[in-house]
């Protein structure tokens, strides 16, 4: 059974929906991260598990005993804020402490709790100190250790490093990753940063809308994205999504013809496709390769080099007015204005439906 | 060459910082910093409102230690600001934690709670004369209703000061009020909500999260209305004129009375003083005390 299982959960504001129909289970021991743009319904969902929002439909259960009847502090949930949260006038410990003593628990015992999570954390140095005497990354560390002191069933992370630099929030992901690895619990992490997702989560979240757009491994929402919206959200650069006709292929696979009247072969069955319907073809920056002049599959123009460092993302216009981006090794010698010869990886490319939806084959 | 320019830099700086501060500085010292010291050197004078004045040291200062009159308002000013400050300090804040939400209802009735503010000390007294005279009075028929007799609140000697201080309570609980709304509109929500996670109840978190985020805002509200409750004048001289036996004068009536009535103004500058003293350490005792605590 999953730790932690959402059942047809919808939340509305007034007239404005803000969850459509959420359901998801996850592992007792699994991180699982909610990706998304800003106002898509995330941080809702969370606030909603931790009870800090009430739901007008479904069911929360945690460890198989609904819970969105209960109170926030009974769901046996810990979150991180995204400010952190910490009290400003109490310190460190006052901060840890603070739950523990609202259930009762003796003096001793807190103590114990509180020198083991600093221990676990690093932090026995901070514990008398106020929160405004702490940097960012002091400050979330103590707000990670309220979180765990509490011995919580699920851990709920609301973007917990949106508010650091790039190198405290890359050394605080593998802390997290790190401390997830130690104690086992459920974890949900909230964020809109396709990083944080693909490095930290066992399984990804994607939302759109207020609706869940697909639920899958780093992975699977990587090389199988389920819909337009997120094979154009997880990437960067984001997958090239070109509108395409239906062409006359050589085998049975679903051919189809660029603006350009390029034709490409997919790895689709034809007969598993419905027979009309607009099509588009995905292809990620990594599928499209530059070659001389005159080879490849079609021909373009370089409109815009962006050089990286261990990369280089290259902006192409085709023949047809299409426009897309190719991903080049370091040393790409392309220049803006020169015209190369562009060759597809037909075995990466998606085809999405007329609903957005990707096309596979049954089975 | 490097610390001359530097030098020069920060004079240049200092200048153009001092003509920014320089009007209100002008103002400041003509209209406070002068009057002050003038006051000063006038207590330290007999002088009449019309006449001449001479030195007398002192003397004032000693004069007005020896009069029964002015240590009863300095007594009646005492007990006024300990029945005032308490009260709107506590109910300012008891009004702003039951309406700090964003109803139309509640903003209605913290609209009513100011309203009271708006009025001028004339009106005020009106309204609650009304309410307080035993004859045909709000209260006292009230009372007749019940088969009970009319109270004197305002000539019984006993009852006169809390009756000014419950008037004063209604006309001025609107800026203690609107002080604490602002500052609990300060403490952020995620406060609130990461208490709730941690199975902190309604009292827990008034105790432990928002009187604290809300220190330094009961601290001012206790300093202004210290300031403003010792300066006691307008209720009781409408209300009043200090009676009954003295029994509601404050020291700004009894000023009032010296300087404006008997027109011995050295006496009135020695006794304004002594109030501006009496304030100054007041609202510094709080001062330094609250942040004794804090630390």
């Amino acid at each position: 059974m999953g730790n932690l299982a959402l059942r047809n959960v919808s939340k509305r504001f007034g007239t404005t929906v803000v969850l459509d129909d959420v359901s998801l289970e996850i592992g007792a021991s699994e991180f699982l991260v909610v990706l998304g743009p800003s106002g898509c319904g995330k941080s809702t969902l969370l606030r909603a598990i931790a009870g800090l929002e009430s739901i007008d439909a479904g069911e929360i259960e945690i460890d198989g005993e609904r819970v969105d009847q209960l109170a926030p502090g009974q769901r046996g949930v810990a979150m991180v804020f995204q400010g952190y949260a910490l009290y400003p006038h109490m310190s460190v410990r006052g901060n840890i402490a603070f739950g523990l003593k609202n259930i009762g628990t003796g003096r001793t015992e807190i103590e114990r709790r509180i020198a083991e999570v600093a221990r676990m954390l690093e932090m026995e140095h901070l514990l008398d100190r106020m929160p405004s005497e702490l940097s960012g990354g002091q400050r979330q560390r103590v707000a990670i250790g309220r979180a765990i002191v509490k011995d919580p069933k699920v851990f709920m992370f609301d973007e917990p490093l949106s508010n650091l630099d790039a190198a405290l929030r890359s050394r605080t992901r593998q802390e997290i990753a790190n401390l997830h690895r130690r104690i086992k619990k459920a974890m949900v992490f909230v964020t809109h940063d396709q990083t944080e997702a693909m490095t930290l989560a066992d399984r990804i979240v994607v939302m759109n809308q207020r609706r869940i757009e697909q639920i899958g491994t780093p992975l699977q929402v990587y090389r199988q994205p389920a819909t337009v919206f997120v094979a154009t959200f997880i990437g960067s650069p984001a997958m090239n999504i070109l509108p395409v006709t239906r062409c006359a292929g050589t085998g049975t696979h679903q051919c189809v013809r660029l603006a350009d009247g390029t034709p490409i072969e997919t790895t689709l069955p034809e007969a598993s496709l419905p027979a009309d319907g607009a099509l588009r073809l995905g292809l990620r920056p990594e599928a499209v390769r530059l070659t001389a002049p005159g080879d490849g599959d079609t021909s373009a123009a370089v409109e815009f080099v962006e050089f990286l460092g261990d990369k280089t993302h290259v902006y192409l216009s085709l023949s047809g007015g299409d426009r897309i981006v190719a991903l080049h090794g370091a040393a790409a010698q392309a220049r803006p204005g020169d015209s190369v010869g562009v060759s597809f990886d037909h075995a990466a490319a998606h085809l999405f439906g007329a609903d957005g939806r990707t096309l596979r084959p049954p089975g | 060459m490097q610390a001359t320019r530097g030098w020069s830099a920060s004079a240049s700086e200092a200048r153009s910082g001092l003509m920014f501060v320089a009007p209100y500085l002008i103002v400041f010292a003509v209209l406070l910093i002068y009057p002050l010291i003038s006051g000063i050197w006038l207590s330290l004078h007999k002088a009449d409102l019309f006449g001449g004045s001479q030195f007398i040291g002192l003397e004032n200062y000693a004069r007005l230690f020896r009069d029964a009159v002015f240590l009863k308002a300095v007594r009646n000013t005492l007990y006024f600001v300990l029945l005032t400050v308490p009260p709107l300090t506590l109910i300012g804040l008891a009004l702003a934690l039951a309406l700090n939400h964003g109803s139309r209802w509640s903003a209605l009735v913290r609209g009513l709670f100011f309203s009271s503010s708006v009025l001028s000390v004339t009106i005020v007294t009106l309204i609650w004369r009304m309410v307080l005279v035993p004859d045909g009075g709000l209260i006292a028929d009230l009372l007749q209703k019940i088969g009970l007799a009319p109270i004197p609140f305002l000539s019984d000697a006993t009852l006169v000061m809390p009756a000014i201080a419950v008037t004063t309570i209604w006309w001025c609980i609107g800026l203690p009020m609107m002080l604490f709304l602002a500052a609990l509109q300060q403490v952020p929500q995620e406060l609130y909500e990461a208490a709730t996670l941690d199975n902190a109840g309604r009292w827990r978190t008034l105790v432990s999260i928002t009187l604290p985020s809300i220190r330094r805002t009961a601290l001012v509200v206790v300093i202004i209305e210290i300031i403003l409750q010792f300066q006691l004048f307008g209720q009781s001289q409408i209300l009043t004129l200090g009676g009954p036996n003295n029994a509601s004068l404050p020291i700004v009536f009894f000023i009032y009375q010296v300087g404006f009535q008997r027109w011995d103004i050295g006496y009135a500058a020695a006794a304004s003083e002594i109030l501006f003293c009496i304030i100054l350490v007041a609202a510094m005792t709080q001062f330094f005390a609250a942040r004794g605590r804090e630390r």
